[in-house]
């Protein structure tokens, strides 16, 4: 049976998964216009400047869209149905996700619902994945 | 600029559409040009410029037709590359870099004869930053954004399943179309669920064909046997490869600035559009098209569909030959909706409309990523 897919790291993504294997989700912000962007890469996409810097972010984030796919990829059989996802992060970038600790229904899942990110092990990196909040 | 000056001469389609595992994807595109270059009543000495998608590319084209270009042009952007290809044609003959170019597309989506092996680069961002979570072609990520919009503006499932029963009530009208029975919104919601919400007849069909294109000045549009239809205005952008990375999930800023130039370059305003094209892979992307290029205010496409606008006898005919969803879809329909322009503007469609004088058609590629209008008339720009 196929794996799922495991992400290769490039030199500029490298910060980024280091961070997932440390249990943070660490992205880039721009030193000059201040906005945080996502996914890794050593220019700000909002203003042009390479002045860019890593950080922490808090890991908070709701849902934006999803679907809840039942044809499944390969590795995905038997997730089937599951959710693929695009959380909003409290820092204002978005990116795609699985949604874990809840069915992939449409009545669990709700728009604009917080969630918060969990890391899973994938092959040789961690995967950040996002999940309702713990108190 | 302008793109008034420049023609196309030649349209046509594979011989036929849908199950043809008789047919490589080097066939279809070779089939296509031969249909468009007779249509044109040239032969294949006549064309100078060439321009299509990899695999297998303008040069394997070329090659394969005994054709010695001037002018290439591979761009290859997704399924809306044809339309651009149409512009970069119109600029190279307006440059005089070429005087007859010729574009063709095949595809052997369904058969997949002679066909390359798509494969993600688990480096690229997209292999980093989406396909680990389980995306896996068009209906995992083109359909992403709709959720967002369906609650930022009220769409129901109703309304986004009866774009799937409009471009049936047109593809009814057309013998060449995959799918002519008619169906209502409760058979749409009671297929099968793909990624919700989309169910599988909110989704194009797989299907093998081609189609190819000539493009030349319009100072010879009298040497033609058909009659020509003018490339009055033209636009292309694109806004990201990762489909969570649209900027408002609820519209395509690529459609907006890709239709906002080829409206100015035409000259034309939505009150002078008779017939439009939007490429839908699937159900939603009418919805999207609709409003991107100002012909209905945001969020007011689905019900302005549901009402019967765009089906036929409606104020707005939308994709008559019944679409990628009924018509064909071979993986890259933008070909197939620039030809049913070319048909409607000729007079010569299946589902002919009432001599209609500007056909707009939008086409997108690699889900939202990319996108490219043309505006064609009947006459050129007074």
């Amino acid at each position: 049976m196929a794996a799922k897919p495991v992400p290769v790291p490039t030199p500029e993504t490298q910060p980024f998964w280091d961070g997932c294997a440390a249990g943070e989700l660490r992205i880039q912000r721009c030193g000059d216009c201040g906005r945080a962007y996502f996914y890794p890469r050593p220019v700000c996409p909002a203003c042009g400047s390479r002045n860019v810097e890593w950080f922490t972010a808090s890991g908070r984030a709701t849902l934006y869209s999803y679907v809840i796919n039942h044809r499944p990829a390969p590795g995905f059989d038997e997730d089937a149905p599951y959710a693929i996802a695009v959380v909003e992060l409290a820092e204002g970038p978005r990116m795609m996700t699985s949604i874990v600790g809840l069915p992939a229904t449409p009545e669990a899942l709700e728009l604009d619902m917080p969630l918060q990110v969990r890391f899973e092990p994938r092959g040789d990196v961690s995967l950040p994945v996002f999940g309702p909040e713990e108190n | 600029m302008s793109s008034s000056g420049v023609i196309i001469a030649g349209a046509a389609e594979t011989d036929r559409l849908g199950k043809l595992p008789d047919h490589s994807t080097l066939q279809l595109h070779i089939e296509g040009a031969l249909n468009a270059v007779a249509d044109a009543g040239l032969t294949l000495r006549d064309i100078d410029g060439i321009a299509t998608v990899s695999a297998p590319g303008p040069v394997q084209v070329a090659h394969a037709l005994g054709i010695t270009p001037d002018w290439i042009d591979g761009t290859g952007v997704g399924g809306t590359s044809f339309l651009l290809h149409v512009r970069h044609a119109a600029a190279a003959i307006r440059a005089g870099y070429a005087k007859t170019i010729l574009i063709t597309h095949g595809e052997s989506g369904r058969s997949r004869v002679g066909a390359s092996r798509w494969r993600m680069d688990a480096s690229s961002p997209a292999g980093q930053f989406e396909a680990p979570y389980g995306t896996f072609g068009p209906t995992t990520t083109f359909t992403i954004p709709l959720l967002r919009y369906m609650k930022d503006y009220g769409l129901t499932h109703e309304q986004l399943a009866y774009v799937a029963v409009a471009q049936r009530r047109w593809a009814a009208k057309n013998p060449r179309a995959a799918f002519r029975d008619p169906i209502t919104v409760e058979d749409v919601l009671a297929s099968r669920m793909v990624a919700y919400p989309f169910h599988l007849l909110e989704c194009c069909l797989v299907t093998d064909g081609g189609g190819a294109l000539i493009v030349t000045s319009a100072d010879r549009a009298a040497e033609f046997p058909k009659p020509a239809v003018y490339v009055l205005g033209t636009g292309e952008s694109s806004e990201t490869p990762m489909i969570s990375q649209l900027v408002d999930f609820t519209e395509s800023q690529a459609f907006r600035l890709a239709g906002r130039a080829a409206f100015a370059e035409a000259g034309i305003g939505v009150s002078d559009v008779n017939h439009l094209m939007i490429y839908d892979a699937f159900a939603h992307v009418p919805i999207y098209g609709l409003e991107a290029l100002g012909f209905v205010a945001k969020g007011e496409a689905g019900p302005f569909i549901a009402d019967g606008n765009t089906e036929p006898g409606g104020s707005l005919p939308l994709n008559t030959n019944g679409g990628g969803l009924s018509y064909t879809h071979t993986g890259m329909y933008g070909m197939f909706a620039i030809q049913e322009g070319v048909r409607q503007l000729r007079g010569e469609a299946a589902a002919q409309l009432d001599a209609p004088e500007i056909s707009v058609i939008l086409g997108n590629g690699g889900m939202f990523a990319t996108s490219g209008v043309l505006v064609l008339g009947r006459q050129p720009r007074p």
